[in-house]
C-alpha cells in the first residue's frame, strides 16, 4: 500500500531527508483532491498549508479587476505549492486554482511551525529545502521578467 | 560518454556558386503567428533541395534584402523547401508579401548541423525558445522517421504567449505520441490558457532522461540559452553533449565578410551549430 510516509519519501521535495524527520513529518500530512476549476486557496485567506503536488496542474494566479485572473505561473507533479505559511502574517498572496483534476499532500502549516520549532536540525533541513525552492523561483521570475522573446523588451 | 562530434558538417549540398541566388518559386504560405510565417518553396528549375537539420539559406526578396533563415522542413522530404519566418525588418517583412507562385533568391544550404545522427542511440533533449524551434523541428522530423535508433526524446518548448506558439497543429499531434515527451509553456497567459505558464528551463529537472547518455540541443534567445545550458549542466550531462545554434547577423554566408564573426568564430561557416565547449568561453562575452 502507498503510505503518506512512502509518498513524502519519493516526492522530488523530500527526496533524501532522514528517515526520522520523514515520520514526524508524515504526521501533519494527508492526501487532498481538487476537480478542474476548484480554488484551492484564495488571496488574503488564511495560510495554513503547503502542497506536494502528486498529478494535475495548478495555476498561480492574481485578480486584477480590469483585466480579471492573471496567471503568474503553473505547477505541476512533482512541484510545491505555497509558502506564505511559513511567515506571519501567514495569508496568502496569489489565488491557486487547480487547471486539472489534482492530487497532492496538504501539510499542515501549524502543526509544521510546531515541530521545526522543537526540533530545530529538522527545521534547518526543511528550511534548506525551502530555500532552495524559493531561489529557482526568484531566478525563474527573473527570466520571466526579462521577456527574452521580444526584440525590444 | 560523448559524441566526441563537432557538429555535422555533412552538407545536403554543397552550394557551387554560393554567391548566386538560384530562384525558387512560393507554393504555399502560411501564417503562423501574428508576426510569423511559413514559405513553402521549390527550385523554379525543378529537382530537390537537401540539407541536414540545423542548416540555413539566405533568403533573397528581390530589390529590398538578403537574410539568414534555418530550414524548417522535413529532412526526408527534400523536395520541398521550407522556411518559418519572424517579420522583424524590411527583408523578413517584405517576404512575409510573399504569395503563391511569386519567386525568392535562394543561396545555401549553408552551414553546420544538429549532431542528429551521432545522436542515435541516446537519449535526446531538445529545448527551444520561440522561433528557435523553427531550426529545430527538422531533428524532430529525423528522429521521429528513425525513433528506435533513440532512447527517451524530450522536446520542450517555451514562447512569450500562447498566441506566439508555432506549429501548434503539429506539437498538438506531437505531444499525442507515446514515444516523444512534449512540454510546451509561456511567460505569460491570461486564464483562458490551460497549458503551462513559466519558463521553458522549469521543465529541465523534471525531464526524463539519464545524463550520462543524454545530447542536448538548444535553440532560442542567447540569455534562454545561457539558463538552460546551467540547469543542464546542473542534471550532470556532459558538455561535449550539449549543442547550440547561434543566430545573429551575418550578410555573405560564407565566411568573406566577417560580418557575423563570432570571436574567432565565424557563424556563417562554423556554425550556425555549434557544440557547447567550442564557444563557451564566448557565450558570455558582451560586444562580440
Ligand atoms: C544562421 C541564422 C539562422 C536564422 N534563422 C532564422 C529563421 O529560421 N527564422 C527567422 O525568422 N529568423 C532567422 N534568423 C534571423 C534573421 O536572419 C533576421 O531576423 C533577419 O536578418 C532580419 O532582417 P530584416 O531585414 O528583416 O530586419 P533588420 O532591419 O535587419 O532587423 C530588424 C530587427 O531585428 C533584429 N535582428 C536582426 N537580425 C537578428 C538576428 N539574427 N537575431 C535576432 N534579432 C535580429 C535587429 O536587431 C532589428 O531590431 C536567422 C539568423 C541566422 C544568422
Amino acid at each position: 500500500m502507498e503510505t503518506l510516509e512512502r509518498i513524502l519519501a519519493e516526492h522530488p521535495f523530500f527526496k533524501g531527508m532522514d528517515q526520522r524527520y520523514l515520520e514526524l513529518l508524515t504526521g501533519c500530512a494527508s492526501n487532498v483532491r481538487f476537480e478542474a476549476g476548484e480554488y484551492i486557496f484564495r488571496a488574503e485567506e488564511e495560510a495554513n498549508q503547503f502542497y506536494l503536488i502528486r498529478q494535475g496542474k495548478v495555476a498561480l494566479e492574481a485578480f486584477a479587476p480590469e483585466r480579471g485572473p492573471i496567471v503568474i505561473l503553473t505547477l505541476d507533479q512533482g512541484e510545491v505549492l505555497g509558502w506564505s505559511w511559513l511567515f506571519p502574517p501567514h495569508r496568502w498572496r496569489f489565488d491557486a486554482q487547480a487547471v486539472e483534476f489534482t492530487r497532492a499532500i496538504a501539510l499542515d502549516g501549524a502543526c509544521l511551525r510546531k515541530k521545526t520549532e522543537d526540533n530545530h536540525d529538522m527545521g534547518y533541513e526543511f528550511m534548506k529545502r525551502f530555500s532552495q525552492l524559493m531561489a529557482r523561483a526568484l531566478l525563474a521570475t527573473r527570466l520571466q521578467l526579462l521577456n527574452v522573446y521580444e526584440l525590444n523588451p | 560518454m560523448s559524441t566526441n562530434s563537432t557538429p555535422e558538417t555533412m552538407m545536403g549540398r554543397e552550394p557551387s556558386a554560393p554567391m548566386l541566388p538560384r530562384p525558387c518559386t512560393v507554393q504555399r504560405v502560411r501564417q503562423e503567428t501574428y508576426d510569423t510565417f511559413t514559405l513553402e518553396l521549390a527550385p523554379a528549375a525543378g529537382g530537390a533541395f537537401p540539407f541536414a537539420p540545423g542548416q540555413f539559406n539566405m533568403l533573397y526578396a528581390f530589390g529590398v534584402g538578403e537574410v539568414a533563415i534555418s530550414i524548417s522542413g522535413d529532412p526526408g522530404r527534400p523536395e520541398k523547401l521550407v522556411h518559418t519566418i519572424r517579420a522583424v525588418g524590411a527583408t523578413t517583412k517584405a517576404l512575409g508579401h510573399l504569395r503563391r507562385g511569386d519567386t525568392v533568391g535562394v543561396r545555401g544550404p549553408f552551414g553546420s548541423a544538429w549532431p542528429a545522427a551521432a545522436a542515435a542511440g541516446r537519449d535526446l533533449i531538445i529545448i527551444a525558445g520561440g522561433i528557435g524551434l523553427a531550426p529545430l523541428r527538422p531533428v524532430v522530423y529525423h528522429v521521429l522517421r528513425n525513433r528506435q535508433k533513440y532512447g527517451n526524446v524530450v522536446l520542450l518548448y517555451g514562447a512569450r504567449t500562447p498566441a506566439d506558439l508555432l506549429y501548434t497543429k503539429e506539437l498538438e499531434q506531437w505531444r499525442g505520441r507515446f514515444d516523444l515527451d512534449v512540454q510546451v509553456t509561456v511567460d505569460r497567459a491570461s486564464a483562458s490558457w490551460h497549458g503551462t505558464v513559466g519558463v521553458v528551463t522549469n521543465f529541465i529537472p523534471r525531464a526524463r532522461f539519464d545524463p550520462s547518455e543524454t545530447v542536448a540541443m538548444i535553440c532560442g534567445p542567447e540569455i534562454m540559452m545561457r539558463f538552460a545550458i546551467q540547469e543542464i549542466e546542473e542534471m550532470e550531462v556532459n558538455t561535449d553533449n550539449i549543442y547550440v545554434s547561434m543566430e545573429r547577423n551575418m550578410k555573405c554566408a560564407v565566411g568573406f565578410c566577417g560580418h557575423c564573426q563570432f570571436g574567432p568564430a565565424f557563424i556563417c561557416k562554423d556554425g550556425p551549430v555549434f557544440s557547447y565547449n567550442s564557444i563557451k568561453t564566448l557565450l558570455n562575452i558582451r560586444g562580440i
